[in-house]
């Protein structure tokens, strides 16, 4: 009886196995068959032959390289605003403000309800004000892109701070003597450091890959020069393409390596001075 | 860890009000240096906003506090030189234990040598030495406590306020933190303020207990005079277990079921009332088979406490508590036939119709 039992347990458990395996190969192909296609592409010359002439060319766009700077410094732009005006608020909502969780929750979560054409109607105003008396630099589409990765970021990092007890750890570090911009570096940063990397993770991946808004506001980011480069020049567009994928994945794997860092070792005692008292279970 | 007298703290006419609800209704309070005072009560009864008010995690609306002769009041919670263990565990999850005892050292700007050094220290006062490279999650319960401890005393405060530490622990482990805390309290010197809802805690460890209701301090001495002359009903019910027996007051004492005894205070008017009488102070004298009378009842359990046990006797109209040796309950299992007598302590009485305090 326990033999057939046994049998049965191990063909269920032969199934799933065969289950996961399959739908993790069909989740695999359906990301990698596109990139690999893409980067056979970029890789194969008009005549079929192999060549790497479209990935040594992205250097001889300077408009491209141009993008990608500006792509990147409008991802680190983005993701230090975000922290910055996300973090200090939603822990003193959860201390001092509790009453106001739900509008903050609403006005996070707004920009996901309104499609990007929208957004960019009403900012548009807002824009030619700012090109007129502050800047036109494409920096300046790091507004729109805070508003952009809002309600990403505010559910990741309202999962982080839901995973730890906010209110006890700030009141403990307060009443040992830290300052407000104490308790969120040294206490409540470092404890939803994975809930911080995660909400970076999306934004730099939401402003890497974001059309809509630069290009209707006339702005040059990474995905508008692909597009342009795109008509011009399809290898080169769709090398720059797959680079900048493997960029993401690249700091995506970084982002992860950090978040992911083992603690270190309990077992050597530091101190010398554990005597004759022995530490009771208590 | 360096020896030291603490210093006196004064809580005057605290008033802490939450909308329509006064949590705290002009609390005054004074902790002699060095002294432990336990605040008692239930849940909503104030104590622990009396606690955060005197840490400084809320503003009074009303009231001073002062610590050491300074006015504390419009200071902000780390600048009050305060220790604090809170109820739910608080140890900051990302540091290993010596590093938590270090913090308050860091935030006053320590050398990393020297706060090593004295976290190492204070974590050996609580004999957690063994366990400075553990994180939070790696110690239990109690073992977080006392690094909670540790590092509340590392600071060297003038003050430290304990808010239910111990309510998260499991019996066993709750009373060997409870001695614990007492014996470092002790040595250290410290003026504390222990909150509890936990009676027996708060009589085991305090130099003086406070019972409090309804934001208000409704008796304040040592645990003996507390448990033993509670000056209120509510006291009386709230700590340890009470009899409420009907009977008469006259000739300066009160009738209880034909026996007389002494009031706790004697100013209080003839007519029916409430007696409130310890089961320790209600005896079994004999067994009384076929006999009859108002202390005459009929024993319907018995629990066993170890040395002592808890005699329930129905006496018709109304069951009594009794606390005897174990050995003097056992010959009076369930079902015999019991005569009672209650010993002539002063009580405290409640008259009936009201439930207001009279005595």
């Amino acid at each position: 009886m326990a033999v057939a039992l046994r049998g049965v347990h191990r063909t269920r458990w032969l199934k799933l196995q065969v289950f996961r395996y399959v739908v993790f190969a069909l989740a695999a192909a359906f990301f990698l068959v596109p990139l690999i296609a893409m980067f056979e592409f970029s890789t194969r010359a008009n005549d079929g032959s192999r060549t790497l002439q479209y990935w040594q060319s992205i250097a001889s766009y300077p408009d491209m390289i141009a993008a990608i700077v500006a792509s990147l410094e409008l991802a680190v732009i983005t993701s230090v605003v975000m922290l910055v005006l996300l973090v200090p608020t939603m822990v003193w909502v959860r201390l001092r403000l509790q009453r106001l969780n739900r509008i903050v929750e609403f006005i996070c979560l707004l920009p996901l309800t309104i499609p990007a054409i929208v957004l960019v109607v009403g900012l548009f105003p807002e824009y030619i004000w700012l090109g007129t008396n502050f800047s036109d630099s494409i920096l300046t589409l790091s507004l729109a892109y805070v508003i952009l990765v809002l309600p990403y970021c505010y559910r990741t990092l309202d999962v982080g701070l839901g995973a730890i007890d906010v209110r006890t750890l700030s009141e403990a570090a307060r009443s040992l003597g830290a300052r407000w911009d104490q308790v969120m570096l040294m206490v409540i940063a470092p404890n939803i450091s994975n809930a911080i990397l995660n909400a970076t993770l999306l934004s730099v991946a939401l402003v890497l890959g974001e059309y809509t808004i630069a290009n209707n506001l006339l702005y040059n980011n990474l995905q508008v020069e692909l597009v342009h480069l795109g008509r011009a020049d399809a290898g080169t567009s769709i090398a720059v393409a797959v680079a900048s994928l493997m960029f993401a994945f690249v700091l995506l794997v970084v982002l992860n390596f950090i978040g992911s860092r083992p603690r270190r070792s309990v077992e050597e005692p530091v101190t010398k001075l554990a005597g004759p008292l022995q530490a009771s279970q208590a | 860890m360096t020896e030291r007298s603490g210093v006196e703290v004064r809580l005057e006419n605290l008033v802490r009000r939450y909308g329509a609800t006064t949590a705290l209704d002009g609390l005054s309070l004074t902790l002699a240096p060095g002294e432990l005072v336990a605040l008692l009560g239930p849940s909503g009864c104030g104590k622990t906003t009396a606690l955060r008010l005197l840490a400084g995690l809320e503003q009074a609306d009303e009231g001073r506090v002062i610590i050491g002769g300074s006015d504390v009041t419009d200071l902000p919670t780390n600048r009050r030189n305060i220790g604090m263990v809170f109820q739910a565990y608080s140890l900051f999850p990302h540091m290993v234990a010596w590093e938590n005892v270090a913090f308050g050292l860091q935030m006053r700007d320590v050398d990393r040598a020297e706060r090593k050094r004295r976290a190492l220290e204070v974590l050996e006062l609580v004999g957690l030495g063994r366990f400075a490279n553990r994180y939070a999650n790696q110690m239990s319960g109690g073992q977080q406590q006392r690094v909670a401890l540790a590092r509340a005393l590392a600071i060297q405060p003038q003050v430290l306020l304990l808010d239910e530490p111990l309510s998260a622990l499991d019996a066993k482990v709750r009373a060997r933190l409870r001695d614990e805390i007492r014996r470092v309290q002790l040595e250290v010197g410290i003026t504390t303020l222990f909150v509890t809802h936990d009676q027996e805690e708060a009589l085991a460890i305090a130099d003086r207990v406070g019972v409090m209701q309804a934001g208000k301090l409704e008796q304040l001495g040592p645990p003996t005079l507390v448990y033993s002359r509670p000056a209120t009903p509510f006291v009386a019910d709230f700590v340890g277990l009470t009899n409420r027996i009907p009977g008469e007051v006259k000739n300066g004492g009160v009738e209880v079921r034909g026996t007389h005894l002494p009031l706790v205070q004697q100013d209080v008017p003839a007519g029916p009332a409430i007696a409130l009488v310890r089961p320790e102070a209600v005896t079994i004298a004999a067994s009384a088979d076929g006999e009859s009378g108002p202390l005459v009842g009929t024993v319907i359990a018995v629990a066993f406490l170890g040395a002592i046990s808890r005699v329930t006797v129905d006496l018709g109209d109304m069951t009594v508590l009794a606390q005897l040796p174990t050995s003097a309950a056992s010959d009076h299992p369930a079902g015999s036939r019991v005569r009672l007598v209650l010993r002539p302590d002063p009580v405290l009485v409640q008259r009936e119709e009201t439930a207001s305090v009279t005595a």
